[in-house]
């Protein structure tokens, strides 16, 4: 039997206190004793980004981060960056440029963006496909995602 | 902005662009995929996949997976002995594998556990016998007949799925009056569609004794049907549902183990199951790109016209039929277009070998035969010196022809494609000028806007949409599509809104729900604006006529006399007279419920051949494509660095998803020209079975694309669209060969262009003849 650990973090602002096994990662936490569904499953090992979240505000791969790992610290999810009544710029962007459409990657793609910003408020455009290198996205073939970046730096 | 409609009205919401009415859910997180779903009590299973491409199950011994605590219960392939699969006529798949296992990755057992964790560990507890069989692994021992049927146990055994033979005009005497004949071989591999949603279901048998299943599905109807039938059921005991689905691309039109298993096992545990594949599986389930091996001869008089074509190809389709016997059609069908022929012959085979089955991928069977043609018509336009665009612009079929075999065009927009693409990237001054690495191409394609055959004989609706409005001004719209994210939920809201006077945030839709609404034959050969737009056309124009009606009373004035607009319906000569349209829903609801539907129907599009009843469309899109690309030739590395794609798409319906589609399109094309194949070692094991390995590409490896959309007015669409999510793509991979030739002076007929290809190419090219 997995060892279990109490595990007290924020996330969304929100401080929580659970007991997690050990080898319980990150994403599933989330996903499974939070019910914050929005982080997805793409791939289990760090090779697709669709499970991005932040960890004191840098994108972080929630499905290859233990839980365990995040003893006391501040994560940020796709649910505490605003909803459709108060979209983040970069989702109002997002939407605007239909960035999205089957909407899997879009979450993590967001976050990324979110990040991105947040740290530097007008990046250069190699900046910004640096970053946006991170994540697959297998609908869009990132026109409108990069379209959608551009006109959210400033906006941020 | 220029509207054109059925009405001769100028439409008010129908070609705009911008957001889409289900955006924002999915960018807050908040859109429901199968795997965000959960129920109380429910449990979770894995599979237990063979290791062997080939071989006999002796025995399964399940004794101490089912001993290991939270484990719930299992089944094994005799459980649910009946075949499935989405053609009616070859189904030879079930659940599990019975008594043989045909693939590497082959589910053989199902477990289910409290927990995903537990579910795996049991899996690999199980003990089971196998005895190897030769194995079929390529084109060439499927078509030895000293090798053992894959299918032993059907009727006539033999690794040949369906041959399809076809033979119009005389391609002989074309070839005699040829003044240049042209032949080639090529090559195309298999790639696979990864969704980054994987594929999914969850199942529970409710109170009523009925099976609720949601499942991440491109193809609700077909899905629904068969996986009642393979389970014994009367198909109103079961309700599919269609969460959210990441995606598909062609990769989930088929029914799957995942559906099958877990409606199966909810039943004998009595808990709801919940099975998710791993991105591992995903792979192993493929049904995507047939590796085609190909052989084309065509005939050009020295004008340019194509005089004959005789086209051969041999499709590598795996371990089991999917929509193996439409590929065999679909790779010759669609070769008679966008170019005038009169004398064609194809022939095709579609082969069993021991691997993961193929299937649909974007661009169905006729993406292959599109790189093969159009590869070939660079060469025939260079030995005839004749532009390869000018080559493409003599021969384009007339609007309002049929082709050799059959095929009725309406509208075609393809000079203006072919015009702009020329136009915007600059093809004719940079094309052989670019410098020593630097190369640009073009190539051409057209595309089917769904079939006009249903998957199993039927004369009913292909699709059917029902529209509910009451005095709460609540308008919500039932269709049985399925958005897989190429926007058909913002289509028919944008439909209806412009018919009912609306904006289309204001239409409710659900969709996907067999149960709830009415049915459509799903997403699959570009079919859903065409045929479900039309439904929904109707469906509006009928809630349409009834608040007009109404109005009318009230206004005093004719029904004619009326518009609607911005949530208005009012006097077109006297717009201050009017009432909204909540007022008009009250006063239509005095006739009883304001609930109205719409079907659609294909013409009887009567074709002179028989034979092809495959591949037939009510409309054609088309498309041109110029790209340019930068080639290393020390290292053999290539970079496709923009392409300019233009698509005629009948009406563009919102501007933004069209052009996305054409990206998206352009997107997995650059994958399948320079990167993605879905390869095995020796022994049918999978060489890149996860997202690091199997290469598509990231931003980096995406080229600026710029979208063109040509307009075209297409009789039969809903305000005279056609389809824009699968038909550009055909034009891609050939337009990059055809540009890497011009950079480098080798002809690649095999993609993709790895660099290693590019130099052994190279090499040769530059070795002096001996």
């Amino acid at each position: 039997m997995s060892s279990e650990s109490i595990l007290s973090l924020r996330v969304n602002g929100q401080p929580f206190r659970r007991l997690v096994p050990a080898e319980r990662s990150l994403l599933d936490f989330l996903r499974e004793d939070l019910g914050l569904t929005g982080s997805k499953h793409g791939c289990d090992v760090g090779d697709c980004g669709a499970c991005t979240v932040l960890v004191e505000g840098q994108p972080r791969l929630a499905c290859i981060t233990l839980a365990v790992e995040m003893e006391g610290a501040s994560i940020t999810t796709i649910e505490g960056i605003g909803g459709p009544e108060g979209p983040h710029p970069v989702q109002k962007h997002f939407d605007q440029q239909v960035a999205s459409q089957c909407g899997y990657c879009t979450p993590g793609i967001v976050l990324v963006l979110v990040a991105l910003l947040r740290d530097d408020p007008q990046p250069s455009e190699s900046r910004i496909r640096e970053v946006l290198g991170s994540n697959i996205c297998r609908c869009t073939g990132y026109t409108k995602i990069l379209a959608a970046a551009r006109a959210a730096v400033g906006a941020a | 902005m220029s509207g054109r409609w059925h009405a001769g009205e100028e439409a008010v919401v129908v070609g705009h662009s911008g957001p889409k009415i289900d955006g924002m859910a999915r960018i807050t997180g908040q859109a429901l995929f199968v795997d965000d779903l959960r129920l109380p009590r429910m449990v979770h299973a894995k599979f237990l996949r063979s290791p062997f491409p080939h071989a006999w199950i002796r025995s399964i011994d399940l004794s101490a997976a089912l001993a290991l605590p939270g484990v719930v219960g299992s089944m094994v392939g005799e459980e649910i002995p009946r075949k499935y699969g989405a053609i009616p006529v070859c189904q030879d798949e079930t659940a599990l594998a019975i008594g043989k296992v045909r693939y590497v990755g082959e589910p053989v057992v199902c477990i289910a556990a409290e927990d995903e964790e537990t579910a795996l560990r049991a899996c690999r507890l199980v003990r089971v016998e196998y005895e190897p069989l030769p194995t079929i692994l390529s084109i060439d021992e499927a078509l030895d007949p000293a090798r053992p049927a894959i299918h032993h146990d059907s009727r006539k055994p033999s690794n040949v799925l369906r041959r399809v033979s076809q033979d119009y005009g005389d391609v002989e005497k074309g070839f005699a009056e040829a003044d240049l004949i042209v032949e080639e071989s090529y090559d195309y591999p298999g790639s696979t569609h990864v969704p980054l949603e994987s594929h999914g279901a969850l199942a529970v048998w409710e109170a009523d004794g009925r099976l609720k299943l949601w499942t991440s599905t491109q193809n609700p109807h077909y899905v629904h049907r068969d996986i009642a039938r393979v389970l014994g059921l009367e198909a109103a005991q079961v309700r599919l549902i269609k969460p959210a689905v990441g995606a598909g691309y062609g990769g989930k039109c088929d029914p799957f183990c995942t559906e099958l298993c877990a409606s199966y096992l909810a039943k004998k545990l009595g808990r709801p199951v919940k099975i998710i594949l791993d991105r591992e599986e995903v792979f192993y389930a493929h049904r995507g790109r047939h590796p085609v091996r190909m052989w084309l001869k065509m005939g050009f008089r020295n004008d340019g016209s194509i005089t004959a074509i005789d086209f051969k190809a041999q499709a590598d389709g795996g371990a089991y039929s999917s929509y193996g016997v439409v590929t065999s059609y679909y790779l010759g069908v669609f070769m008679t277009l966008p170019y005038r022929l009169q004398n064609y012959r194809f022939e095709s085979q579609r082969l069993y070998t021991n691997k993961p089955p193929c299937g649909p991928k974007r661009g169905h069977g006729a993406i292959q035969p599109r790189f093969a043609l159009e590869l070939h018509l660079e060469k025939a336009a260079q030995l005839l010196k004749i532009p390869a665009d000018e080559l493409r612009l003599r021969n384009i079929v007339a609007p309002d022809t049929e082709t050799c075999n059959g095929l009725k065009v309406g509208s075609v927009g393809m000079e203006e494609c072919i015009r702009a693409v020329v136009k915007s990237s600059g093809y004719a001054e940079k094309k052989g000028k670019l410098g020593p690495g630097r190369g640009i191409g073009i190539a051409a394609s057209a595309y089917m806007c769904g079939a006009l055959h249903p998957t199993y004989q039927n004369e009913l609706f292909h699709s059917g949409v029902m529209i509910k409005v009451d005095r709460s001004g609540d308008v919500c719209l039932f269709s049985g599509t399925a958005d897989i994210g190429q926007g058909s939920i913002h289509m028919l809201a944008t439909l209806c809104a412009e018919r009912l006077g609306l904006r289309p945030e204001q239409v409710r839709v659900v969709e996907g729900d067999t149960s709830l609404t009415p049915v459509d034959l799903g997403s699959y050969s570009s079919r859903v604006t065409f045929m479900a737009g039309n439904a929904c056309v109707e469906a509006a124009d009928k809630v349409r006529a009834r608040l007009f009606a109404a109005a009318a009373k009230k206004l005093k004035v004719e029904d004619a006399a009326l518009q609607a607009a911005e949530g208005f319906i009012f006097v077109k000569s006297e717009p201050t007279q009017k009432i909204s349209f909540v007022d008009a829903v009250w006063l239509a609801e005095e006739a009883g419920p304001l609930v109205e539907a719409g079907g659609y129907t294909p013409p009887k599009i009567g074709n002179r051949f028989r034979r092809q009843s495959v591949g037939p469309s009510p409309a054609y899109s088309f498309t041109a494509q110029v790209a340019e690309v930068e080639v290393d030739e020390e290292t053999g590395i290539i970079r496709v660095e923009r392409i300019w794609v233009a698509h005629d798409c009948g009406r563009a319906l919102n501007r933004t998803i069209v052009e996305g589609q054409l990206e998206g399109c352009v997107y997995m094309g650059v994958g399948e020209a320079l990167y993605e194949e879905q390869a095995y070692r020796k022994g049918g094991i999978l060489r890149a079975p996860s997202i690091l390995e199997y290469k598509i590409p990231t931003l980096h490896e995406t080229p600026e694309i710029h979208s063109i959309i040509v307009e075209s007015h297409e009789e039969g669409g809903p305000f005279g669209a056609k389809e824009a999510g699968e038909g550009p793509q055909l034009s891609t991979v050939p337009a990059i060969a055809a540009a890497l030739q011009d950079a480098t002076g080798i002809w690649l007929r095999d993609p993709p262009f790895t660099p290693e290809k590019i130099l052994k190419a190279l090499e040769r090219h530059r070795a002096p003849l001996s």
